[in-house]
């Protein structure tokens, strides 16, 4: 394994640990700050290409979501390796599908969250295509905020429901 | 919200908690515990004092009961408690009327049920002015089933407040909403109809994907909602007595959401984005012609009909932050009609489009505020928060629905159009959300 994968691996597996047990947090959890590196280092398979296999067995193609900030759809930097890593395989395997799933945190109201899940379904799907990924490969759904992850009432809580679920409906 | 809370103080506070465990057969639902908060000492007293029954087996209806939590409930008026009614005249000519006025009455209601055979009974009721000792009302209701005799009340009561207030009463109607118990995968998202006070629930629709956005057509023999149950988002139609169904908004692709009825019930409008970006379209419900309104790079969402159907009132985050729009129900040109506030959504307009509600959020607050056309679009809030949504008017705007969230679980809460008494809907398991208060009834 790579070891700037694993770096960032035991990275994000600390944003979700912190977002996990702080909850008596009140201001935003700040997301941990990317080291540099990290965010600029290419996809970590530079040879060969990925197999079904790697999608068990792979630390980035393991990493399955995508955490957004509060009303927002920009992808943040921390997750463009995830979105190269998958978007490697869906172009080493043009028979893979995977599909989108949007959701969004309890605030604001129902419909107005499916349309927000739907525009991160769409974020990552764009960044997914702009890094080889095929359109035709790719459907989005949005959940809005009808699927959390976590019931909790508080920013710790609500981080973890901002986010795109990437699911492979075909490997 | 500080001023609110005081007023809904525990001192004068009407406190009822009606446990209601009607399980009537496989369409009965989970049923609602009831509570009322709050009480006004403004509020018109009146006194329903507990209906003669002339022979026959104990009825299971207290008729006089369910009129005095109608009362309550509205804001409007404040029933004497039954445990302070030291008399019990049956008709206009029993009433010692020194007995009332000491106790402060305005009005009182007497009345008596019989029995006309078959299972059927008449209620009689007489309305009179405690002060001016006046008859004021003296009417024998068509008989009707035993079962039934909630009905009964609510009607009579529809025609006191009408007497009193020169406002139709609203007691006699149906709300939707959506229920979902059970954890996770687990959780089963019912639609269920209920009486107005959350009596008589019965499942209209269940799933085990998510069901919301529930509307009553206009003549109240259908609900539009949307259901995920095919996986994605899809819009049904559903005829709430015969049970047929049907499929109306089902693109593959993208969101169908968000339908609303027009005045004339004879189109929907959706928020669809199967076009790339969540626009507004309306639906003709005869041709299943489609004729887009938006074109738009924002959330266009959440649209509700002007009661004369010339325009439509929606959500957009045009402008960054979501707010609540109008444009012509043929297409044209959006205005921008919420300026308080963070962010406005969803909104709800009154029978006579004078008063918009809708869920302004601040910060992480989240309420239903009216804004009045009537007195230069002024907005008052009617909820406390922290998350509050959905508000939806009664057919007579005199109370709205709107859910909350309390600790872990969401709860409905009927208000009084001031925001000065609530009533509490809670699902004795699981949570209840989404309510859509239902037209008058024509039967």
């Amino acid at each position: 394994m790579n070891k700037t994968v694993r770096v960032a691996l035991v990275a994000l597996l600390c944003v979700g640990a912190a977002a996990c047990t702080k909850k008596e947090v009140k201001s935003p959890p700040p997301p941990p700050a990317p080291e540099a590196p990290v965010a600029q280092t290419p996809p970590p398979v530079s040879n060969g290409k990925y197999t079904p296999a790697d999608l068990d067995t792979d630390a980035c193609l393991r990493q399955r979501v995508v955490y957004f900030d509060f009303n927002k759809t920009e992808i943040k930097p921390e997750f463009q390796q995830i979105i190269a890593c998958h978007a490697k395989y869906l172009q080493d395997r043009p028979t893979a599908r995977i599909r989108l799933e949007g959701n969004t945190d309890e605030r604001g109201t129902r419909e107005y969250n499916l349309g927000l899940g739907e525009r991160r379904g769409d974020a990552v799907s764009s960044a997914l295509q702009a890094a080889g990924g095929s359109a035709s490969q790719i459907s989005v759904i949005s959940y809005g905020k009808e699927k959390p992850v976590c019931r909790e009432h508080n920013e710790a809580c609500w981080s973890k429901n901002r986010r795109v679920d990437i699911v492979y409906t075909a490997q | 919200m500080i001023k609110l809370t005081r007023k809904l103080s525990p001192g004068f506070a009407i406190v009822l908690f009606v446990i209601a465990g009607l399980f009537t057969g496989p369409l009965a639902a989970q049923s609602l515990n009831v509570d009322i908060v709050g009480g006004l000492k403004t509020a018109t007293p009146i006194v329903v004092v507990p209906f003669a029954q002339q022979g026959g087996t104990p009825l299971p209806t207290d008729v006089a009961d369910v009129m005095r939590n109608d009362f309550n409930r509205s804001g409007k008026f404040r029933s004497l408690a039954k445990s302070d009614i030291v008399e019990s005249p049956s008709k206009g000519s029993e009433i010692k009327f020194a007995t009332w006025r000491l106790l402060k009455q305005d009005y009182i209601v007497v009345g008596n049920i019989k029995e006309t055979g078959n299972g059927m009974v008449q209620v009689e009721y007489e309305l009179w002015d405690v002060n001016k000792q006046q008859s004021l009302l003296h009417q024998a209701m068509p008989p009707v089933p035993v079962g039934d005799l909630r009905s009964v009340a609510h009607q009579i009561a529809d025609i006191i407040y009408q007497k009193i207030t020169g406002v139709r009463g609203a007691f006699w109607t149906r709300i939707a909403y959506i229920t979902a118990v059970g954890v996770g995968n687990n959780t089963t998202y019912s639609l269920i109809v209920a009486d107005s006070d959350g009596y008589n629930p019965q499942v209209v629709a269940r799933s085990k994907e998510s069901l919301l956005s529930p509307r009553w057509s206009p003549d109240g023999k259908k609900i539009a909602y949307v259901s995920f149950e095919s996986g994605n988002s899809a819009i049904y139609v559903q005829n709430i007595t015969t049970g047929s169904r049907q499929l109306v908004e089902a693109h593959a692709k993208g969101i169908n959401g968000a339908p609303a009825w027009s005045p004339d019930g004879t189109k929907l409008a959706v928020a669809l984005s199967y076009v790339g970006n969540l626009e507004l379209f309306v639906l003709d419900l005869a041709t299943h012609k489609e004729t887009r309104l938006t074109h738009n790079l924002a959330i266009d969402t959440e649209p509700v009909w002007a009661p004369d159907g010339k325009s439509i009132y929606f959500t957009s985050d045009r402008s960054g932050q979501p707010q609540i729009y109008q444009i012509p129900a043929t297409g044209g040109t959006a205005q921008r009609i919420s300026f308080q506030g963070q962010n406005n959504a969803d909104a709800a307009v009154s029978y006579d489009g004078k008063q918009i509600a809708m869920v302004q959020g601040n910060g992480n607050v989240y309420r239903i505020a009216i804004m009045d056309k009537s007195l230069g679009n002024q907005v008052r809030f009617i909820s406390p928060g922290p998350l509050d949504g959905s508000p939806s008017f009664a057919p007579n705007a005199s109370m709205l629905l709107y859910s909350a969230t309390e600790g872990r679980r969401e709860v409905l809460y009927a208000v009084s159009d001031d925001g000065l008494v609530r009533q509490r809907l809670v699902l004795a398991d699981g949570d209840v959300r989404e309510p859509s208060w239902g037209p008058y009834r024509q039967n």
